[in-house]
């Protein structure tokens, strides 16, 4: 087969199978990467995309099959191996230690003999010239913002000489506006003759970005497809194995009935620096409100305050119940909360930390909702543990079993377990906070999918978004916050991106003052 | 009045045994190892240098000083290793719970240390219950000779074995290899977030071994310290105390900062022996309240630090959690 004009891979993958358990991750995957080029690796959650990539950054090491870099076969059985053969990862959990300053970060681990942090600063100015990024050399870590915490990885791998970088979902913690500048810099990587291959499930990026994208599905290699020539509904339906409707449905709310009523709300953190100001909105049983504004605007602190998890400083939350009485949330805890009656689910952004117990299985963590319930001394398990089998039939939650602990599913999954848990109270008022981030597209639109059932069931829901297409079709108001004032609300079905975008950037957006 | 020149060489003498314990603790916290069993491993060194001291003295028919030191510290060093080495291979490479074996190697290496020590009262036939090895104590603790002409200077400052001022130097060493060095830089990152030292190309299992095996060996000094030089060369169980659980406070007073325990070891050396320099009376029950200022200050000191909230103050981030690079 080794005619002149075929170039040889500079990566290489023949049969690799990798397990955990009984879990099979990767199965008899095989796969080619040339030099020069973005190759995208599409796939589900816990189809094994990340598993398959930290083989080849020596994370992992294979239990069948091997790797070739130019042709030739390696065992990669270390990250520093695969630096040795200029293979760098950028993990979508960053590896960074928070207490260092960006270049002792950069150059941890390295062997350039005496430790000099100004010849390394200077070094790591000329590659941020050459690509195009901007770091502080000097800046701790725990400083840094998500994308600049990015930046410093993409470095840290560069600054290694790698010549073919693996970014693990590197857009799935930007914004638009910081994803347009990382593809920029991808660009100039692929100028300069380096390889990138990009995990993402976006859509819209794979075509954006790659030339070539490879499905996998379930573990195993699906296809590979020239990005010029394919199309959003041929790549999902491979990666999803069957055909998939990429509409949002978006019924007309149905006796809307005031549920919250919150008026100058203001919220103050431990720091004292004030995070909302004076907001006032209402959110109606069978609507989605959504709430669009940039990372940090008081989103998360509005749904905890709700949920009664954060101090309030100045203002009113009423819910009203179905006999139209009005009850003051704010100064309760969630426990008082749930004792007034008031059915109230919040699915926070950060999933393991504030929704579910890692440690704990399924079964376990869908009881810490019922645990109450029970009458005697001991817990009634057997309840959590049939809700815990109908959510992971329902949803189609990738788990060995419900006694597994939930940290050892994917994100996606996880996340599932957490909205199945939260929509199985039959809540009156629906909470959510970027329920989708991190999600693949299947996955996302059966999100979607439970959440405008919910809306039918005459539940009001708060839904906080970062993606703006998806919070236009799903919406049925769409509330603007700029920093932590209400910019505006706007009506879901006539509202534009361009207007939503100016209104998260600028209070009242372009109308104001114009 | 308050004799300041009697107090200091006194507190320095207290200090330093807490001063060895502190710095090799800090040092294998570094790595992300809680050990707990840091006051065992001090009766492990103690006891060590105690029995090749002993059977050195009592077969030697002549003994030669470098003999008499290097002895004792090199069997000092090789059971603090050993207790290291079983440290490690339960927590870094069994991945046991570092508190447990900890608390376990603790009481392991306090019942060694009674143990042998009670064998070799019985066969040194002695009728009080202790060893005493004055001639080792005598080279071990041996002074500069121009010290005893120089007042108060030389009190205060040159009135020391030689252990005293390897702590110090030990102290101030590790202080600027884990701050400047490219080997403490890995360190410390492997402490924080063994997986990104992991994934940077650190061996992560090698540097959890070797800061911690070092860290005991510094710490099994601070035994030996105490039986050769502060007790005058008598061993008799139970006698070190609680001196270990006082180094590891004294690791969390020091944040973390191997050079800061250069005076805050001796500043709870002094806090111990105040007891001794402020007139009391015949009330011996106020006496004995004075013991107990150092665990006062302790609990104050950690009340504080978790107050802090600066980061670079905080403990090594992964401090006390095992590492697996395919855990999920």
């Amino acid at each position: 087969m080794a005619s002149e004009n075929i170039k040889t891979p500079v990566l290489e993958l023949r049969g690799i199978t990798k397990r955990f358990g009984d879990v099979v991750a990767n199965e008899n995957v095989s796969l080619s990467v040339y030099k020069g080029e973005i190759l995208a690796l599409l796939g589900e959650n816990g189809s094994g995309k990340t598993t398959l990539m930290n083989m080849i950054s020596g994370i992992y090491y294979p239990d069948e099959g091997e790797i070739l870099v130019n042709g030739n076969p390696v065992s990669i059985r270390s990250p520093k191996e695969a630096f040795d053969l200029k293979i760098g990862m950028i993990h979508q959990h960053f590896k960074l230690v928070d207490v260092l300053t960006a270049t002792e970060n950069i150059i941890l681990g390295l062997d350039e003999g005496k430790l000099n942090i100004k010849k390394a600063a200077e070094k790591i100015r000329n590659i941020c010239d050459l690509y195009g990024f901007e770091v502080d050399p000097d800046q701790k870590i725990y400083n840094m913002s998500v994308s600049q915490k990015q930046t410093v990885e993409i470095v840290k791998v560069l600054y290694r000489g790698a010549d073919i970088l693996i970014l693990d979902e590197p857009t799935a913690v930007l914004t638009p506006q910081e994803t347009e500048k990382l593809f920029a810099v991808l660009r100039n990587m692929k100028k300069d003759g380096k390889t990138v291959i990009i995990i993402t499930h976006k859509m819209q990026e794979v075509l954006s970005i790659s030339d070539r994208v490879a499905i996998l599905r379930k573990g195993q290699y699906i296809c590979d497809k020239i990005t010029a020539q394919a199309n959003v509904q041929e790549l999902t339906d491979a990666m999803v194995g069957h055909s998939v409707v990429l509409n949002i449905a978006r019924p007309e709310p149905k006796d809307p009935k005031k549920k919250l009523e919150i008026s100058n709300l203001t919220v103050r953190s431990s720091d004292g620096v004030v995070r909302l100001c004076d907001v006032s909105f209402d959110a109606y049983s069978g609507e989605i409100l959504g709430i669009a504004g940039i990372a940090g605007s008081g989103q998360k602190e509005l749904l905890e305050a709700i949920a009664g998890l954060q101090h309030v400083e100045n203002g009113n939350i009423f819910y009203i119940d179905d006999e139209g009485n009005k009850e003051q949330l704010i100064g309760k805890d969630p426990l008082k909360i749930a004792e007034m009656g008031v059915s109230l689910s919040f699915v926070p952004e950060d999933r393991l930390g504030m929704g579910l117990v890692g440690n704990m299985d399924l079964a376990d963590n869908m009881m810490l909702r019922s645990f109450r319930k029970g009458k005697g001394v001991f817990t009634d398990r057997k309840t959590p543990h049939e809700l815990a089998e109908h959510v992971v039939e329902e949803l189609e939650v990738n788990t060995p079993s419900v006694s597994t602990p939930v940290r050892k599913l994917s994100g996606g999954n996880v996340q599932k377990v957490l909205v199945g848990r939260e929509i199985a109270s039959s809540p009156t008022v629906l909470l959510t906070a970027y329920v989708v981030r991190g999600l693949d597209i299947n996955s996302s639109y059966t999100i979607y999918d439970l959440i405008n059932k919910q809306k039918e069931r005459g539940v009001a829901v708060v839904y906080v978004g970062e993606d703006l297409d998806v919070l236009l079709e799903l919406c049925d108001r769409i509330m603007v916050l700029c920093g932590g004032r209400v910019s505006g609300i706007v009506d879901g079905r006539t509202a534009t991106k361009n207007e939503i975008g100016l209104m998260m950037t600028r209070i009242g957006g372009s109308g104001r003052d114009e | 009045m308050f004799d300041i020149v009697a107090f200091i060489p006194r507190a320095v003498v207290q200090g330093i045994p807490l001063m060895f314990g502190c710095v090799g603790e800090t040092i294998t916290e570094k790595s992300g190892n809680l050990n707990l069993g840091t006051p065992g491993i001090m009766y492990v060194g103690g006891i060590c240098g105690v029995i090749g001291a002993f059977f050195y003295e009592h077969n030697a028919t002549k003994m030669v000083a470098a003999l008499a030191i290097l002895i004792p510290i090199l069997c000092c060093l090789a059971g603090s290793l050993l207790m290291g080495l079983i440290y490690c291979f339960l927590t870094v490479t069994l991945r046991a719970n570092q508190n447990v074996t900890g608390l376990a190697m603790t009481t392991f290496g306090v019942g060694i240390g009674n143990f042998f020590g009670g064998s070799l009262i019985k066969l040194s036939g002695a009728d009080v219950p202790s060893i005493a090895l004055s001639r080792t104590h005598g080279f071990i603790s041996a002074t500069l000779p121009f010290a005893k002409n120089w007042g108060w200077v030389g009190k205060i400052f040159f009135s020391y074995g030689f252990l005293a001022y390897m702590a110090i130097v030990l102290a101030i060493v590790l202080a600027v290899l884990i701050s400047k060095s490219k080997m403490g830089l890995n360190l410390r990152a492997v402490g924080e977030s063994p997986a990104t030292a992991d994934a940077a190309g650190i061996n992560v299992t090698k540097y959890k071994y070797f800061a911690t095996c070092i860290g005991a060996m510094i710490a099994g000094l601070g035994g030996l310290y105490y039986v050769m030089d502060f007790a005058s060369g008598v061993w008799s169980n139970d006698a070190f105390g609680d001196r270990g659980w006082l180094a590891i406070a004294l690791v969390i007073f020091t944040i973390w900062r191997p050079g800061h325990s250069i005076w805050a070891s001796i500043l709870f050396g002094g806090l111990c022996i105040l007891h001794m320099f402020i007139p009391t009376g015949t009330n011996l029950a106020v006496k004995e309240l004075y013991k107990g200022i150092p665990y006062v200050v302790t609990i104050i000191v950690l009340i504080f630090t978790s107050l802090r909230n600066r980061r670079e103050d905080q403990p090594p981030a992964s401090l006390g959690l095992s590492y697996f690079r395919e855990d999920r």
